[in-house]
């Protein structure tokens, strides 16, 4: 009897669960349906990605089958309550980082042209001391050193007549 | 037969390059002036020669030869005529006979000059531009010969250059057709744009290495070629402009620079040809910066051949297909070759090429100068290193990836902001020597200015904060350069006493390349306008929407009229067209747009043709989405708001006329060229 009872007070439970459960599924089906991803959503993520096939196409305006497929899926990812990010990572997992418009190393990817650059600086800098420190040398006390060299000839007089006028 | 013709030709053009080299060569070294001006003579019979080899391959493009591998590669019976000439360029083989036909009828314009006073440069400009024809031809004969013929063979039908054992000529019915994307009218131009570009790049860099070998290392190369470097430039800016266009109008993403592999090879060379056309003019100006200038024209001749290996080798699909291509390790060598030479002659030259003068100050012209050479450089380096990213990944870490805009468009973006920080500084400051204090009196003004502009876009337009920075920027470098062109007009008028425009006009044609150069710096800020509009402003949507509906974006509403398709037998495409009329947001119509989508029977190819309503302030750019079905019920559009894009499109037609300007001879030149004469102090009025 007791063994009985035991035995229907689990059906109880088990209702109570998959009620639970029923409620959560239903509620999670009506905010996906609630949010059923535009164009905009779509290509939102789709601007970021590339295929495999169709170099330097962006997959939101590539017009291939395949790349239709594929925006066909961020849809459904988006739909099933997917993140931008998981399912970048979804299609990295299944075809490799060259889907992604940027390495995924940004650090390697950017620490090369700002070396270049800093050190492009410096060198123009150190010529620039070098170039100076003689020229200031030889130049001492000389005015004429240090007179710009003219530039244009009706410039010139124009200075000159705006010099009179002062 | 005609093929066999054409090819036989093409053996001679290269044979008749290669003795011009090795004439030039050695009757320089044995002083055997006969044997110069023979090989002076027989680089001017390539371009004749090549002229004929080029007409065999017209004749076979326009009259349906398909048995030749390339005609049916690239042509069919469906396309029209202009088209089958303009499909020369459109396939490899093709497109490498045009660059040697165009480099040898610039090599060949150069040896008419009259050579009295340069004499020592002759045979080795002959040598190098008869090399780089020679390699060129080379790729022809050896690898990608366009009379190649298709014959049947126990292994299949393969194209030839001469017919194999039992092989038996094979005649396709029709061709595969020409890219559709290739057949639009900005396409059809643009390539050869981008060739005379980068062929009128190689003649400054020839005249660069004759006076390192012939030892006349004074600034001589600099005045002969000036022209010629700023024609390459023009013709090469023409290029980008017209690929910027063509993307735009055809590409269908609304866009104009996808910082595309192939678009940066066209763009590398054009960066180092600006920072050396500025860097000459210190050289010229000043003495300065001889090493610098020959190395800037090596770099940009060896990127100019380093854009036709990338987009012509394979390597930007992969290292492997690199490797695998016949072509792609020969350009590697050559470009490996010729830049190693070219520096050692530099480093062998390195004594006679020192500077006359020394920097006097840090805000001199010529600083300015070297710090925009910086930036323009340090742009070249972003860029070439986006490209070659992914194989370096590849090849040492087995890791495919992709440099897209993001990278690029982080990266370049101060770069460029500096660089027009530069523009607005750059033509206050004077030659040899400026101080803070002459400097600041100068910029006050057109810094306060451009600062009121920035408050008004504040208050009427953008909170962007790049926006804002970009915005005063441009005020500032067209008040600066404004105010330059109005200080001198009217230094003139007081001097000459002719009235404003008329000093105006004689300021410029007195002074061509700096006025056409203030001309090509405004075109840049109107460009500019439009480059931060589209890079910052652009919104878009996109909705399947039935016929009578409406979709709505930043205050614009397009209303879905109706959509028709039809074949057009004659051309070989199907057209799908619709028609949208747009209305502003208070219900104002603005006009119908037509987006259409045609598929190209031939190549099974589709291609997307936006509609666009144009104006200063916004352009209506609308797309029928080609991968959504169409019909009467509900169609599928991409509606995209270009604010302020066409001032892009307006500052290219200025930019042209510009560097118009500024390259076309001076009249002192003009008369050099018809006596024949050297003219002393040529650049006295730069």
């Amino acid at each position: 009897m007791n063994w009985d009872s035991k035995k229907q007070t689990l059906p109880k439970a088990f209702y109570v669960l998959c009620l639970l459960l029923f409620v959560l599924g239903s509620a999670n089906s009506v905010f996906a349906q609630g949010k059923e991803p535009t164009d905009d959503d779509v290509n939102r993520i789709a601007k970021q990605l590339y295929c495999p096939v169709c170099e330097s196409t962006p997959l939101d305006v590539c017009p291939t089958e395949a790349c239709r497929q594929w925006r066909d899926l961020i849809r459904q990812m988006l739909s099933e309550g997917k993140s931008e990010n998981e399912i970048k990572q979804y299609f990295v997992a299944h075809y490799g980082a060259r889907v992604l418009d940027e390495p995924p190393n940004r650090f390697v990817s950017y620490i090369v042209p700002v070396i270049a650059f800093l050190l492009g600086a410096a060198l123009l800098f150190r010529g620039f001391r070098m170039w100076m420190k003689p020229a200031a040398a030889e130049a001492g006390p000389d005015e004429e050193e240090s007179k710009p060299v003219a530039q244009d000839d009706y410039i010139q007089k124009f200075e000159e007549e705006m010099k009179k006028r002062e | 037969m005609i093929a066999d013709l054409g090819y036989g030709i093409l053996v001679v053009s290269f044979l008749t390059a290669l003795y011009s080299v090795f004439a030039a060569i050695y009757g320089e070294l044995k002083k055997l002036p006969n044997m110069v001006e023979s090989a002076r003579r027989a680089m001017l019979l390539t371009w004749p020669l090549l002229t004929i080899t080029a007409g065999i391959l017209i004749y076979l493009l326009t009259h349906d030869h398909y048995e030749v591998q390339f005609v049916y590669e690239v042509t069919s019976r469906s396309m029209p005529t202009y088209l089958k000439v303009t499909a020369w360029w459109g396939g490899q083989a093709g497109s490498l006979l045009f660059w040697s036909w165009l480099m040898s009828a610039f090599t060949s314009l150069v040896t008419f000059k009259k050579w009295d006073r340069d004499r020592e440069f002759l045979p080795w400009v002959v040598a190098v531009g008869g090399i780089t024809l020679a390699f060129f031809l080379g790729m022809n004969v050896f690898f990608e010969n366009p009379f190649a013929q298709l014959y049947q063979t126990l292994d299949g039908i393969t194209p030839h250059t001469f017919q194999p054992a039992q092989g038996v000529l094979f005649t396709p019915q029709d061709g595969r057709g020409l890219n559709p994307l290739l057949r639009h009218p900005g396409m059809i131009i643009h390539p050869p744009m981008l060739y005379l570009g980068f062929v009128s790049f190689v003649i400054p860099f020839a005249f660069a290495m004759a006076a390192l070998i012939s030892g006349r290392t004074d600034d001589r190369w600099i005045r002969l070629t000036r022209r010629w470097a700023l024609w390459a430039w023009l013709f090469l800016s023409a290029g980008l402009v017209l690929g910027s266009r063509w993307a735009y109008d055809v590409l269908g993403w609304g866009g104009f620079w996808g910082w595309d592999p192939v678009e940066i090879a066209a763009f590398m060379p054009w960066l180092t040809g600006t920072a050396f056309l500025h860097s000459v003019m210190i050289q010229e100006k000043r003495g300065m910066f001889k090493h610098w200038n020959m190395l800037l024209i090596i770099i940009t001749y060896d990127l100019v051949i380093f854009g036709t290996f990338l987009t012509r080798s394979g390597v930007l699909s992969s290292v492997h297909a690199f490797a695998e291509s016949a072509i792609g390790p020969m350009f590697f060598v050559f470009i490996g070759l010729t830049l190693i030479t070219s520096i050692a002659l530099v480093i062998h030259r390195w004594d006679s090429l020192k500077s006359e003068t020394k920097m006097t100050s840090l805000l001199s012209r010529e600083a300015l100068f070297l710090l925009n050479n910086l930036l323009f450089i340090s742009v070249l380096i972003v860029c070439f290193w986006g490209v070659i990213y992914p194989l370096v990944s590849e090849l040492f870490t087995g890791q495919k990836v992709t440099v897209g805009p993001p990278f690029y468009e982080r990266a370049t973006g101060p770069l460029f902001g500096s660089l027009m920080l530069l523009m607005g500084i750059a033509p206050l400051s004077a030659w040899g020597h400026s101080t803070v204090k002459t400097l600041g009196r100068a910029i006050w003004k057109p810094i306060i200015g451009a600062a009121l502009v920035a408050a008004y876009a504040f208050a009427t337009y953008t909170h962007n904060i790049i926006a804002l920075v970009g915005f005063f920027l441009v005020a500032l470098v067209i008040l600066v350069t404004i105010y330059e062109y109005g200080r001198g007009a009217y230094a003139r008028q007081r001097s000459q006493g002719e009235n404003i425009f008329t000093a105006f006009l004689n300021l410029t044609s007195r002074n061509r390349r700096r006025y056409g150069g203030y001309i090509i710096h405004l075109s840049m800020m109107l460009m500019a306008i439009g480059i931060l509009g589209i890079e910052i402003f652009q919104v878009e949507t996109q909705g399947t929407i039935g016929v009578g509906d409406t979709m709505d974006l930043s205050g614009y509403t397009i209303k879905y009229k109706e959509v028709a398709s039809w074949d057009d037998n004659a051309s070989g495409v199907n057209h799908t067209r619709a028609v949208v009329e747009v209305y502003k947001a208070d219900g104002t119509y603005l006009g119908n747009l037509n987006p259409r989508k045609d598929f190209f029977f031939d190549t099974q190819q589709p291609m997307t043709i936006p509609g666009q309503l144009a104006s200063l302030k916004d352009e209506v750019y609308v797309l029928l989405v080609d991968w959504e079905p169409i019909n009467q019920a509900g169609t599928t559009f991409k509606l995209i708001i270009n604010p302020l894009v066409n001032w892009l499109w307006l500052g290219s037609f200025i930019f042209i006329f510009g560097i118009i300007i500024a390259a076309w001879p001076e009249r002192a030149e003009r008369a050099e060229a018809r006596a024949g004469k050297r003219v002393p102090q040529a650049s006295a009025a730069d």
